[in-house]
């Protein structure tokens, strides 16, 4: 293919390296192996950290391209005024104490045939096994109207960090009686249960510093992941808050910025706050890399996790095509550590076995009301499914004392997974 | 009680699962990786989850059989122990009982 030659050709450029100087992998010499792992999130951190573990001869270098790791789980809970943000991010010290190799820069070509990574600092590091975690993209084509200068005016708050801060302070400067329009994108989009848990606890936010607003949840899907928990709880906490599925017109079409105005088909609403979640794809090194399909995202194998598209290169996390895993922290880690033992098996030249994954997906109605879905996961004929009669959600009648000790549940999770992955 | 339960109770009465003492994480069995997303490995976490590392290998077994049948409450570990055989339970336990902190 065409593209595949210019993207390559401008590589060697890039990096000023001939093919003839190219050095053998260090497999080929005996060593333990060269992995290079882009993204430093809850994949590519948990799956730098425990290649290490598996096989210290394991050359591991994590390339990320900021110094600090904001979380996104939690992330409403900062919207809301529950949670500063602080406690969503963290660094990278304890990876460099379990001897993973940091490289805090940005990554700005993957060549796939002569196994290299090129840096925005002009370094070129070598690999036996590329690992791609580099989370998504916003599309900034995938919404009339919606720029990243329009972000500044209706955050997405997507990936967390300042985007997250800015939807906060505008919710924070409303005036009592406002309306806030969130915009919830088509499947598939990073977490998906995540507009709803964030409509949930802004209608929270609302209902107890700002009782006279509304909040609209404008929809481009006719059913979301653990849709009736979510329902009863708005219907029994949150009767402001009203769900405007694809079918009843939600699907959003365009967005103006300039008046805060969110279109749909039939109607346009004028917001004082408006959450535009947009549509995603895998981050761009997925692109550079050539690892990425038409829909944007990666297709992997479902043992593996290598792409179907590159030799050597996985791709885990929200980028990756990972059957029925949800897009989701939780999914990330587990296949991380998928990943990390199969690299170990592969580059020892033995092979990897068949994996079973878990997900757990906590999310958080209201600081004492919490409600999951979960599931377990095995290849099948070729993809990752859903091991039948296991996972499923909360029970859509259980009490109290149950939904409480879910929020408490969610908490400990929180923990548990940045210990791991960071702590 | 159905027959099902009495035979998975009996079982785990009488088969009593060792500790995997000598793998390390290069040798954790089929889904044992994921249970530390919400099962810290490490006692610096302060939640309210059990930890799995070094706990015998039978309670391990007999709780998700517990979980599986119903037969103790749970919020989510009756919907996740459902998704592991006989046999992948047993391994997972045995190996968590052979790991350290």
């Amino acid at each position: 293919m065409t593209g595949k030659q210019t993207s390559r050709r401008d590589f060697l450029k890039t990096v000023a390296a001939g093919a003839a100087m190219l050095p053998l992998p260090a497999v080929a010499q005996g060593a333990g192996g060269q992995v290079v792992v882009v993204g430093g999130g809850f994949a590519g951190a948990t799956c730098a950290r425990f290649i290490k573990r598996i096989d210290p001869r394991i050359t591991v270098t994590l390339v990320e391209a900021s110094p600090t790791f904001t979380a996104c789980p939690f992330s409403n809970g900062v919207i809301a005024g529950l949670r500063d943000l602080k406690a969503q991010e963290f660094g990278y010290d304890k990876l460099a104490g379990d001897h993973v190799a940091l490289n805090i820069t940005p990554a700005t070509g993957v060549d796939a045939q002569s196994r290299a990574v090129a840096l925005s600092n002009g370094a070129r590091l070598s690999y036996d096994r590329l690992v791609l975690a580099p989370g998504i993209d916003i599309r900034w084509d995938g919404l009339p109207g919606y720029t990243e200068a329009a972000a500044e005016r209706m955050p997405h708050a997507w990936k967390a960090g300042e985007q997250t801060l800015l939807l906060r302070r505008q919710l924070e400067a409303m005036p009592d009686g406002g309306t806030v329009v969130i915009s919830a994108p088509a499947n598939p989009f990073r977490c998906p249960p995540g507009p709803y848990e964030r409509a949930s606890l802004i209608a929270y936010y609302l209902k107890t510093k700002k009782p006279k607003s509304k909040l609209i949840l404008l929809d481009a899907k006719d059913a979301f992941s653990k849709q009736r928990l979510f329902q009863n709880a708005w219907k029994e906490l949150y009767p402001n808050l009203e769900w405007v599925s694809l079918s009843s017109g939600g699907k959003v079409t365009s967005v103006e910025p300039a008046s805060k105005t969110v279109v749909t088909d039939f109607s346009r609403h004028q917001a004082a706050v408006a959450n535009i979640i947009p549509p995603q794809k895998a981050a761009r090194v997925a692109d550079l890399a050539q690892v990425a399909d038409r829909s944007g995202w990666c297709p992997v194998d479902a043992m593996t996790f290598e792409s179907k598209q590159q030799p050597n290169i996985h791709v885990i996390g929200d980028a990756a095509i990972m059957g029925a895993m949800p897009k989701s922290a939780f999914s990330a880690n587990a296949q991380a550590k998928v990943c990390a033992a199969a690299i170990a098996k592969l580059l020892a030249g033995q092979k990897p076995e068949e994996p079973r994954l878990i997900n757990t997906c906590y999310s958080v109605v209201a600081p004492d009301y919490g409600i999951t879905v979960a599931g377990v996961y095995r290849p099948k004929d070729g993809v990752l499914s859903d091991i039948e009669g296991a996972g499923g959600v909360s029970p859509i009648d259980a009490p109290a004392a149950t939904r409480a000790a879910e929020a408490s549940y969610a908490d400990g999770w929180f923990k548990t997974i940045t210990t791991e992955v960071f702590g | 009680m159905n027959v099902t339960r009495i035979v998975i109770l009996s079982a785990s009465l009488l088969a009593s699962v060792a500790p995997a003492s000598a793998a390390g994480v290069a040798d954790a069995p089929a889904g044992a990786a994921s249970c530390s997303g919400c099962h810290p490995a490490t006692s610096r976490v302060d939640t309210a989850v059990p930890r799995l590392v070094g706990r015998n290998p039978d309670e391990i077994v007999t709780a998700m059989h517990a979980f599986k049948s119903g037969e103790r409450p749970a919020t989510v570990m009756d919907r996740i122990a459902k998704g592991f055989s006989e046999d992948e339970i047993k391994a997972i336990a045995a190996w968590y009982g052979g790991q350290k902190d």
